[in-house]
């Protein structure tokens, strides 16, 4: 194999996911076009394509079910699901929808928490990416006091 | 002064890494109170933390996470004196680092 081909196929598999973990971090023009205004269905459809996004019990989040002050919200996302490899989190009725996503190694365990803005009641949706395939969980949170000032 | 501080505790083998970024997350829709100015967009969009040179976590942040922001993460194992090192970059441009040892 040439050396060419071999830096073709390490950019294919970079491009394409492959499962390789921070890869994405090779394009961060890709990466901030995922920060946009737009509903969560065209959010979610940036960030996974058509892949399949399966509901799953395995991932647990822990935030409060009214939050008064949308400026913070705490949460904490834990995956049972094996080998995960990223967790993301989407705010439903957020301007921008997308809000972070975690690439982890296999060195820390699959559990993040983070505060975040909610700048109305909306579902939260976490998507797990594990072994290479999407899961899914959300919950509603009524905001009484929005974030879009903070 | 550093805009990072990080909390590091052992706990039954693992290590709980917390981090506390001094950074106003403005998403560029907020107006100025007394202006009526729009503040222009200022957020941090990576995050990246290593244990010992090895890249731990990594992140891709949207202005969607609160203003002074906060993160929780658990290194499997981690000792007493190892390095952890926090380093954020933002929109504009900016960032910052800090090393510290696992106390």
């Amino acid at each position: 194999m040439s050396t060419d081909r071999r830096i073709f196929l390490k950019k294919t598999i970079a491009i394409t996911g492959g499962g390789l973990l921070f890869s994405q971090a090779a394009d961060a023009e890709w990466l901030s076009s995922l920060f946009t205004k737009g509903s969560v269905s065209k959010s979610l459809k940036r960030s996974f394509k058509n892949n399949k996004i399966s509901d799953s019990n395995k991932i647990d989040l822990k935030i409060p079910t009214i939050a008064e002050n949308g400026t913070v919200v705490p949460l904490t996302v834990t995956s049972h699901l094996e080998n995960t490899e990223q967790i993301y989190i989407f705010v439903e009725k957020n301007p921008v929808p997308l809000i972070a996503i975690f690439n982890l190694s296999p060195r820390v365990e699959a559990l993040v928490s983070a505060r975040i803005k909610m700048a109305e009641t909306s579902e939260v949706i976490i998507v797990v990416k594990a072994q290479s395939l999407l899961y899914k969980m959300q919950q509603t949170v009524k905001v009484t006091i929005g974030g879009c000032g903070g | 002064m550093k805009s990072i501080k990080i909390r590091t505790k052992l706990m039954e083998g693992n290590t709980q890494i917390r981090m506390l970024i001094s950074h106003p997350m403005e998403h560029g829709r907020r107006e100025h109170e007394v202006t009526g100015e729009i503040i222009p967009m200022k957020y941090i969009q990576e995050l990246t933390v290593k244990h010992n040179d090895e890249i731990i976590v990594n992140t891709q942040l949207g202005a969607g996470i609160s203003k002074d922001p906060y993160f929780s993460f658990m290194l499997k194992g981690g000792d007493v004196g190892d390095n952890i090192q926090v380093t954020w970059k933002d929109n504009l441009g900016n960032m910052d680092s800090l090393v510290q040892k696992i106390k």
